[in-house]
């Protein structure tokens, strides 16, 4: 990824920052600039929740190139308890205890490396929220 | 806006091609539709491809294909919907001929995928969904279709011998069809015993990576008959978007995008889902055939999995789905699935499907999706 591609998601990737949409209140992750919804232009920014639940998932055993040596790995939707929603990586977790509905917070990991000279990209996972 | 029909077909076997270039694969397939309609001139041709410059790094496919298909110079398209690009290639030709702008055009597809390694060719299939914002999870295409398959289960108790009896039902189709990449009866237990890929989806839940190519020739309808075989009218075309991130949607065992494009297609042809005989859909997961049978209306929501476990959905079935032997057997060459659905339901309704034809075939439906289910096209075609 060339190094301004992964620069301008820091906002998203670092900071977890979503939008809501100041005439309707949907949230969006990552900002947009128009409302799917109401098609209003006008939002708020803010850092979204760290914690939410797992609405489904999978576990990938056969990955793109960029993740083959990590595979088997479990990925899921998370909707954060804000209402923003994102699909992560879950991890710290055995695979047979993910399942819909399983509390998690985001925590910042290393995502992935691109090829031996790469950028090193960061961003979040989910890990499950032990009580 | 005119009538408008399909009056030729073509379409070669499909699987790993490695003696035939992109473009000798596309243009067979589309000499075989103009022999088979009886025409030597096109007015225009349209081109589905979903990404011929990481396939087979080659842009600029219009014009490529016109040239080497003996037409240069005529206005020559390539459409591109992720794997609905076949589909949205042949809207865009029935749009040329209702419009009046075109008369003979031909609507095409073609993909070469087994040039590049299976690592690649997955990051390639990927750049259907939201590479920014799903891809950097590591999430595959199987994946996503994984995680409906998750949502499935969970909300209508979907069972993962269902899902197999999908893949088990395609390919006691396609051993029926000399055209599919892997014409071979498998079983349930083979299929629950494959190698895992994103689960609770296995290989043998997926679409295969396939060369290969299909054409058709679309006509205003009053033309039909000059070339002597019987014409098939397109009575409904729909078309309809969804959320690029499956993460988007508001629920994952369903599709938006293919009920709205169905919803569209039943409403032009004056029809609903139980005026259709049989139907090809985008069976590019078992999970996905069970899902858009659901959103087309042709089985009830939530019983995909029980219509495909009791043979509802079988060649004699009450609603045959994927005469063909669907993506699962017959292979996906992503680009051209669309038209090769268009090919099959044309020789159904001709009468000239052989040992896999459906009984009295006047109606079929034609479903092709793109990525998750960010686009998704239906048109309905009738014998006439």
């Amino acid at each position: 990824m060339p190094p301004a591609k992964s620069w301008r998601t820091y906002p998203q990737t670092y900071r977890l920052e979503a939008a809501r949409c100041l005439d309707c209140g949907k949230i969006f992750f990552p900002p947009r600039l128009i409302c799917s919804k109401c098609h209003g232009r006008r939002f708020e920014r803010f850092n979204m929740k760290r914690t939410g639940k797992v609405l489904t998932h999978t576990i990938i055993r056969t990955p793109g190139d960029a993740f083959s040596g990590e595979a088997p790995f479990a990925v899921g939707v998370i909707e954060m308890d804000d209402g923003a929603r994102l699909t992560t990586q879950i991890v710290d977790v055995p695979f047979e205890e993910i399942k819909i509905g399983l509390l998690v917070k985001l925590e910042f990991r290393r995502h992935y490396c691109e090829g031996a000279d790469g950028i090193i990209n960061y961003g979040h996972k989910a890990v499950p929220l032990r009580q | 806006m005119r009538d408008v029909a399909v009056i030729g077909v073509g379409m070669q076997k499909w699987g790993e091609l490695w003696e035939t270039s992109a473009r000798d694969i596309f243009v067979e397939s589309a000499l075989l539709a103009m022999d088979d309609a009886g025409v030597d001139t096109l007015d225009a041709m349209y081109v589905g491809c979903m990404t011929p410059g990481l396939f087979a790094a080659q842009e600029h496919l219009g014009s490529v294909m016109a040239d080497y298909l003996g037409q240069g110079g005529i206005p020559a398209t390539r459409v591109e919907s992720a794997c609905a690009s076949g589909g949205l290639a042949f809207r865009s030709a029935y749009l040329a001929v209702a419009s009046g702008m075109h008369d003979v055009v031909l609507a095409g597809g073609v993909e070469k995928m087994t040039d590049i390694s299976g690592g690649e060719a997955t990051f390639a299939l990927a750049t259907a969904a939201d590479m920014q914002w799903e891809g950097v999870s590591g999430v595959t295409f199987p994946g996503l279709y994984a995680m409906m398959a998750v949502a499935h289960m969970d909300r209508y108790g979907t069972t993962r011998e269902q899902l197999a009896a999908v893949a088990v039902k395609n390919h006691r189709n396609g051993s029926r069809n000399p055209r599919a990449q892997f014409p071979m009866e498998i079983t349930a237990e083979a299929v629950i015993n494959s190698v895992k890929v994103a689960d609770p989806l296995n290989i043998l839940d997926c679409s295969p990576i396939t060369d290969g190519a299909a054409a058709v020739i679309v006509v205003p309808a009053d033309m039909v008959g000059r070339a002597g075989k019987p014409g098939v009218k397109v009575t409904g075309s729909g078309h309809a978007t969804d959320t690029i991130a499956l993460h988007d949607r508001d629920d994952f065992a369903s599709m938006r995008a293919v009920a709205q494009s169905a919803e569209r297609a039943y409403a032009m042809a004056g029809r609903t889902a139980k005026d259709i005989d049989f139907a090809e859909v985008h069976d590019c997961f078992t999970i996905a055939e069970i899902i858009v049978s659901e959103d087309l209306g042709l089985v009830e929501k939530g019983k995909g999995g029980p219509a495909a476990e009791a043979g509802e959905t079988a060649l004699d079935g009450r609603i045959p789905i994927n005469p063909s032997g669907g993506l699962k057997s017959k292979g996906h060459p992503v680009g051209a699935t669309g038209i090769a659905q268009v090919v099959e339901i044309t020789e159904q309704l001709r009468g000239e499907a052989g040992p896999r034809q459906v009984k009295d075939a006047r109606i079929g439906l034609a479903q092709n999706m793109g990525g998750s289910g960010g686009s998704s096209l239906v048109h309905i075609l009738e014998a006439m």
